[in-house]
């Protein structure tokens, strides 16, 4: 017998105590005070560093910009030369367009697979499954080979077919977790009024949203983070991300360091600042995904 | 990209239910609930959309990966011949066997360092009484969010003996460019930038757990300590298995945060090469020299059956052996 | 969660509006399909439906060299627009590293551009072997360049040129001239001078005597190429290299490496971990008085450099006599037989082929030098520096980049770890000399 059951047999346990878990409440601030001082340190460097002059960069790395230092050269030079909004707008469409389709089609399927007792059903779940457990990315030659016979190379269709397909796997089982906690009660309700099946999947999409946010969320990091398909697959200068773009955009400064951590600064802001925005949701979205 | 987060597994313990009584049970590993019989027709079209982009777009292509790594690049049968070369011929050979190492390393500083990190912070983040925990859980998972690109290029300008921020704080060897600290420096990075993930699954499995559970155990004498060991350890344990599965696969597919920072020949000789690298190598070259679709499709396919092999052992071997529980 | 669902809602409708008006800049590069809503099918997008007009074509060209872009923009395109209107050039560069894998994919998705920038040797040979380099041997103008510029872009009969000559470049040692004055100390002509230099600023200090990265390809490309060029006697042991009669293993190229093993110690401490462009920026903020590179560099010295510098060449082995410079035949321009504009690349290509072109390019992009038999004049008086050592030393082109990189281990990756290790200390020149030619006995078959 495990400790857990042994404890959960034990007549103690209905019992509640007023005695709290005995954290030192100051231990656990200063660990987390670190960690979080090195989670953002190098961030926070960058940033710091960004608006100081070339030689006050060199001089002390750590001194915070102070009117002497602050200088603006590296924005400048950034600025004036950039396609950087392209790279942003084709990450945008890729991302929001995969999550959108792995989102919907998860949830098509997660529904006939949790709500249908059909011949195969199991079988069919399995065979979604199976890509959890297997990168995508070990198919990139047939890939590659696949888009050129479909004349998708350099299309941002490329990279949203690919990251979709990736993202299914995890999408469909989560989403039919989601499915069998709808109540059966509301679904025999809606059908005894004469909804269609569409209607009632409907009906429940409506109920499933926060396993519909966690699969956004799990698929959203990925792919907004992936340089290896971009590179591949649609490397031309139309068609690059913000992560394939960044590489290069970054590669153009990177002997003139001012320019360089201005451009490091522009790259990661937009995204600091919509995630603090919504941590909230974002991390609640994990956090349901992480519990199914 | 470690630890990709598609390729999350579910937990089996599920949340508390409604009623709040918490009642643990274990429970089979296969539920059955009540289905519906029904036409075909919006079974079909329900199924389609997922299955097929799926089976094109990924199943597809794998198969055809296993396939070709069969062939020559101009189409021919070759047999075994392609892995004869990448396992004897010492040009392939001794660089595959260097990247398997150095992906071990990769590995074993993920697993001993990323998830007991990730642990602590999951545990200190959902401590009692302490007020601003949620503004840690966004500062702490924020890395994560960065870019590999950005990440990269970050800790190089950090790490660059130029800067001298390294000398500042007592350390004076270039780390990215020295063949005995490159790797776990790299490996580090990487660590730092993924730690957020399995803090938050430890983290949602965490606040899973009735708080009366452990002040419970706490009456029958057991310490805060003890009660870690006794009650909670165990409900982390399949969450443990999973993000040390999920960190295989993803340890194993990494190849962004070397290809930025070291770019594909992985310097210096080769010391941090691993397999994402060498597979990048195989399949389109390096500077200089013209790669083949066909080695490239046996490198991913020999990457592809160690993955397998982990995954297996996980699950026959890891698995069976960890209960699950229902609260 | 509303929140999010809402906030999902309006950045799909964003990108809606971004994927309706960002329409892409001038479609000839590549094609980009904007997704739109509609339900997603596995259908190729429909193609553009922009056919140019008859008279008005557009014309792109594939290249690695992004430094360049706006020097093509503002005036090479410019000048060649000015004399044919109706062709308008599009000049889309990939960043180097990159630039291999995304050719060689967009040359097989059938999407690169119509005029392809090429690496001279096999790298292009390879490409015209698999058909995506048009045959060149009627273009107006190809006649006009010399077997020595021609060569690196021949067929293997040696009948059929596929790539029409632009470039070469010239390598030496980049020198801060104020930093020399103040220390008192001048350019060294041989190898014992050359040491004795650096003791000499090493003693004094101020500045770390060499500025160069050794993280990446500069030991190989610059070092080795440029101290082992009078070692091996230029071509000559360029092509003994190829023809098998000399090894890595023979004296002149363990005495090149012991060479490069004793520059070592006059390098920044850091230098392992030193890249390419950090190893200009120590040259280009004073902190290092030599930087070993390429004619190439002057524009970006000019820019960013706030003292005068100049180049010496590569000292020679005390008590040789002949000197030997690298001279590298470095970039011409390819056909893509794909390119629906042929007869417009064509008319760019052959146009390519005039001095007038040459003047333009190699003005503006100081330290390339024309291939073309006609000469060139060149303006800057560190591209002149560079010019001029022609006249007394014998030339040569990198060696390993030809034949030898075609196989498995491939030799210029191998040297280029090899040069990086010996400089460091990390290996022994013999150990080194034996790794590279062991790795060539393993696959390459001289005259095979």
């Amino acid at each position: 017998m495990s400790p857990v059951q042994q404890f959960l047999a034990s007549p103690n346990r209905i019992r509640h105590s007023k005695r709290r878990v005995h954290w030192g409440r100051w231990g656990v601030h200063a660990v987390l005070l670190f960690y979080t001082f090195l989670a953002l340190g190098p961030t926070l460097l960058v940033i710091a560093n960004s608006v100081k002059s070339r030689k006050a960069i060199f001089a002390d790395a750590f001194s915070l910009p102070s009117a002497e230092t602050f200088d603006l050269a590296g924005y400048e030079t950034v600025l004036s030369s950039s396609s950087f909004d392209v790279y942003f707008r084709n990450s945008f469409i890729v991302t929001v367009t995969s999550v959108l389709l792995v989102v919907f089609f998860s949830a098509m399927a997660g529904f006939a697979l949790a709500e249908y007792d059909f011949k195969g059903n199991t079988l069919l779940a399995l065979y979604l499954a199976i890509g959890i457990m297997i990168p995508i990315r070990l198919g990139t030659v047939s890939i590659l080979k696949l888009m050129v016979s479909l004349h998708l190379i350099n299309t941002l269709w490329a990279l949203i077919l690919v990251y979709t397909a990736m993202g299914l796997p995890l999408g469909v089982f989560l989403m039919s977790q989601f499915m069998r906690q709808v109540p059966r009660e509301m679904k025999s309700a809606a059908r005894v009024d004469g909804a269609t099946e569409y209607r009632v999947f409907a009906l429940v999409l409506r109920l499933v949203r926060p396993g519909m946010a966690a699969v956004a969320v799990f698929t959203m990091l990925p792919v907004w983070n992936d340089l290896w398909f971009p590179l591949i697959l649609a490397p031309s200068e139309a068609t690059k991300t913000v992560t394939l773009g960044a590489s290069a955009f970054l590669g153009q400064f990177e002997r003139n360091w001012g320019a360089l951590l201005a451009a490091l600064t522009l790259a990661m802001v937009p995204i600091l600042l919509l995630y603090i925005i919504f941590s909230r949701q974002f991390l609640r979205g994990l956090t349901e995904g992480a519990i199914k | 990209m470690e630890n990709r987060l598609t390729e999350a597994e579910p937990v089996v313990t599920e949340k508390l239910p409604p009623g709040g009584g918490s009642t643990v049970r274990q429970i089979p590993r296969s539920g059955s609930p009540a289905r519906r019989r029904r036409r075909w027709g919006p079974i079909l079209v329900f199924l389609m959309p997922a299955t097929i982009i799926y089976s094109v777009f990924m199943v597809y292509p794998l198969l055809d990966s296993l396939r070709r790594s069969f062939f020559n690049d101009d189409g021919n049968y070759a047999g075994l011949d392609n892995y004869d070369t990448l396992f004897t011929n010492p040009a392939f050979s001794d660089r595959f066997w260097d990247a398997l190492g150095h992906n071990f390393q990769f590995f074993a500083f993920h697993i001993l360092l990323q998830n007991p990190v990730g642990l602590l912070l999951a545990v200190l983040l959902t401590a009692q009484s302490v007020r601003g925990l949620n503004i840690y859980r966004t500062m702490v998972f924020l890395p994560t969010t960065l870019s590999v690109v950005i990440v990269g290029f970050i800790w190089r300008l950090i790490l660059s003996p130029l800067w001298g921020v390294t000398e500042t704080v007592g350390i004076d060897t270039p780390l990215l460019g020295e063949p005995l600290t490159v790797l776990p420096t790299l490996s580090l990075i990487s660590v730092w930038q993924w730690v957020g993930i399995p803090m938050i699954f430890f983290y949602a499995v965490l606040i899973a757990i009735p708080k009366d559970l452990i002040e419970a155990s706490q009456v029958d004498g057991a310490g805060s300590w003890q009660a870690f060991w006794n009650i909670t350890f165990p409900l982390l344990l399949p969450m443990l298995g999973i993000i040390s599965i999920l960190t295989f696969i993803g340890n194993f597919n990494a190849f962004d945060l070397i290809y930025q920072v070291k770019g594909v020949v992985a310097g210096p000789d080769f010391a941090s090469d691993i397999l994402g690298t060498f597979f990048y190598r195989a399949f389109f070259g390096a500077s200089g020299t013209t790669g083949s679709a066909a080695m490239g499709a046996t490198v991913a396919s020999v990457i592809f059956l160690i993955i397998l092999v982990g995954v297996l052992l996980y699950m026959f071997v890891w698995q069976p052996r960890v209960s699950t529980y229902e609260l | 969660m509303r929140k999010l669902m809402k906030w999902t809602v309006l950045a799909m409708a964003f990108s809606l509006i971004a994927a309706a008006c960002g329409g892409d800049d001038d479609g000839a590069a590549a094609t980009t399909a904007a997704p739109t809503t509609a339900a997603p099918t596995t259908e190729a997008p429909p193609p553009p439906t922009t056919e140019p007009e008859p008279e008005e074509v557009t014309i792109s060209i594939e290249s690695w060299r992004s430094d360049d872009q706006a020097i093509w923009d503002d005036q090479i395109i410019p000048a060649f627009e000015a004399e044919y209107p109706h062709i308008n050039v599009v000049f889309a560069p990939t960043p180097p590293l990159d630039y291999p894998a995304a050719l060689q994919t967009r040359l097989e998705g059938g999407i690169a551009g119509d005029l392809i920038t090429c690496f001279p040797f096999d790298r292009s040979r390879e490409l015209y072997e698999d058909g995506h380099l048009a045959p060149l041997n009627d273009l107006d103008g190809i006649a006009g360049f010399g077997p020595s510029a021609q060569n690196a872009w021949l067929s293997a009969d040696g009948s059929t040129p596929y790539c029409l000559p632009v470039a070469s470049i010239i390598q030496g040692f980049f020198y801060n001239v104020d930093a020399f004055d103040e220390l008192g100390v001048s350019v060294p002509e041989t190898e014992g001078e050359f040491f004795d230099l650096l003791q000499t600023i090493l003693d004094d200090g101020a500045y770390t005597p060499i500025g160069i990265g050794l993280s990446e390809w500069e030991a190989e490309h610059i070092l080795f190429q440029n101290i082992g060029a009078n070692y091996w006697k230029g071509e000559e042991g360029r092509l003994a290299l190829i023809g098998g009669e000399d090894k890595v293993t023979d004296q002149e190229y363990l005495d090149t490496f012991a060479t490069m093993a004793r520059l070592g110690p006059y390098m920044h401490p850091g230098a392992s971990g030193i890249g390419y462009q950090d190893g200009k920026i120590l040259f280009e903020t004073g902190q290092a008085a030599i930087y070993p590179g390429g004619s190439w560099e002057i524009s970006g010295f000019d820019e960013n450099a706030d003292f005068e510098f100049s180049a010496f060449r590569t000292p020679r082995p005390d008590g040789q006599d002949s000197c030997y410079i690298v001279d590298h035949i470095d970039l011409a321009i390819g056909l893509n037989p794909a390119s629906s504009n042929a007869e417009a690349a064509r008319t760019f290509l052959s146009w390519a082929a005039t001095p007038g072109f040459a003047g333009i390019y190699t003005g503006a992009l100081s330290g390339f030098f024309s291939l073309q038999d006609t000469p060139v004049e060149y303006n800057h008086p560190v591209a002149q520096e560079f010019v001029s050592w022609r006249q007394d030393c014998g030339s040569a082109n990198r060696t390993g980049y030809e034949a030898l990189d075609s196989g498995e281990p491939a030799f210029p990756i191998e040297l280029r770890e090899v040069s990086n290790a010996i400089i460091l200390g990390n290996m022994t020149p013999q150990d080194g000399a034996r790794r590279l030619q062991d790795g060539l006995d393993s696959w390459y078959t001289p005259g095979g």
